[in-house]
């Protein structure tokens, strides 16, 4: 039986939703870069004081505080997306016998992450 | 009365050599559905457009089309939402077109009928005489994923089974999660074959769209997701098993 069969190129961008979900993945490529960044960081660290305060020199350049707020946006929104499919990675959950709303679920998740981020931003800067 | 440009993916496998596209102006009412408007074009403008329907209510899964580029049951999708128009139909994407508006099934067929989607039953336990009772707890572990009609739009919605149609894909994965959360089931060991594949729901990158175009509120994306966990559970402890 003959049938045709059509072409995937360009999929990532023929659907909006296609469209975010690219951008989720290719996210994770600057979640990668700020590690590195972080980890180069370590390693200067290691190498003395004249070194690391040459690395955290490098990071007020504008190229770098460029990259760090594009960096910033990119992993608020990898995070966002993933508490988003949180619920679906999991058995349902159940409290006293009720089913846990996966709203709850996204709620709590994100609500947990601002809270710990701020802990630790009022540790560091205390 | 309203008319609205509808512009049907034409294929004959006959006679074309890749599909091409046609426009029909259909009359419309604001109570006609897009499968509405594809009847209308076959019987008074073109008796040769084909495609698939039945029920006309959002329950036998035939007429699942993308309409202006969204999986959709062209039954419960309605010609007012898109006018002025024009609403551009074509057959279910990733799916090879056998002609116009109608995709060959065999594939998710075969996939579906390898998930063993029917109860193999366990052993009564001591007492049960009557048939396998279950709590409605026990019922609801299952209930959403059992209400698919294998109606494709999931497929459609999957761009992993686009790009690799050996991925077991959403509703067949959803179903064969539906029969394992089953208290009444003992046929998960079967089943875990297909899980724990390349092709199974380590083929899923977790786009979620097939959750979100779901007529019946399946969520398959979580299906197949939790599945993960327990393909991960059935990989370590087959070590404890031993």
């Amino acid at each position: 039986m003959k049938a045709y069969q059509r072409p995937m190129a360009g999929w990532w961008h023929r659907n909006p939703f296609y469209l975010w979900y690219t951008l989720r993945e290719a996210s994770a490529l600057f979640v990668t870069a700020y590690a590195l960044v972080l980890l180069a960081g370590l390693a200067r660290l290691r190498q003395g004081e004249a070194a690391f305060d040459a690395w955290r020199e490098a990071l007020a350049s504008p190229a770098s505080l460029g990259f760090h707020a594009v960096a910033l946006l990119l992993v608020l929104y990898h995070a966002w997306t993933w508490f988003k499919v949180m619920p679906k990675t999991l058995p349902f959950l159940r409290i006293a016998g009720r089913r846990v709303p996966d709203r709850a679920i996204v709620v709590a998740g994100l609500a947990s992450a601002v809270l710990f981020s701020t802990i630790l931003f009022v540790m560091v800067k205390a | 009365m309203r008319t609205i440009a509808i512009e049907c993916l034409r294929y004959d496998p006959e006679t074309d050599a890749a599909p091409r596209r046609q426009a029909y102006e259909v009359p419309f009412t604001d109570d006609m559905s897009v499968l509405q408007g594809l009847q209308y074009i076959k019987d008074y403008l073109d008796g040769s457009l084909t495609f698939r329907w039945s029920c006309r209510m959002a329950i036998c899964g035939s007429c699942g089309m993308m309409v202006n580029g969204v999986p959709a049951l062209s039954c419960e999708t309605f010609l007012r939402d898109f006018y002025p128009g024009p609403v551009r139909v074509e057959p279910l994407e990733h799916f090879p077109i056998l002609r116009d508006l109608v995709i060959d099934q065999r594939d998710f067929l075969a996939k579906l009928q390898s998930v063993k989607p029917w109860l193999v039953p366990r052993q009564p336990a001591p007492g049960e005489k009557d048939g396998f009772l279950q709590t409605p707890r026990q019922m609801d572990e299952y209930y959403q994923y059992s209400q698919c009609i294998n109606c494709l739009l999931c497929y459609a919605a999957c761009p992993q089974y686009g790009l690799d149609s050996k991925f077991t894909g959403p509703a067949a994965l959803a179903l064969l999660h539906r029969y394992n959360a089953d208290s009444r089931d003992a046929g998960k060991a079967e089943r875990m074959e297909i899980v724990n594949a390349e092709d199974g729901v380590w083929g899923c990158t977790l786009v979620g769209y097939c959750s979100e175009v779901c007529p019946k509120g399946v969520d398959p994306a979580r299906a197949v997701n939790q599945n993960k966990i327990e393909s991960t559970k059935d990989y370590f402890f087959r070590f404890l098993k031993r």
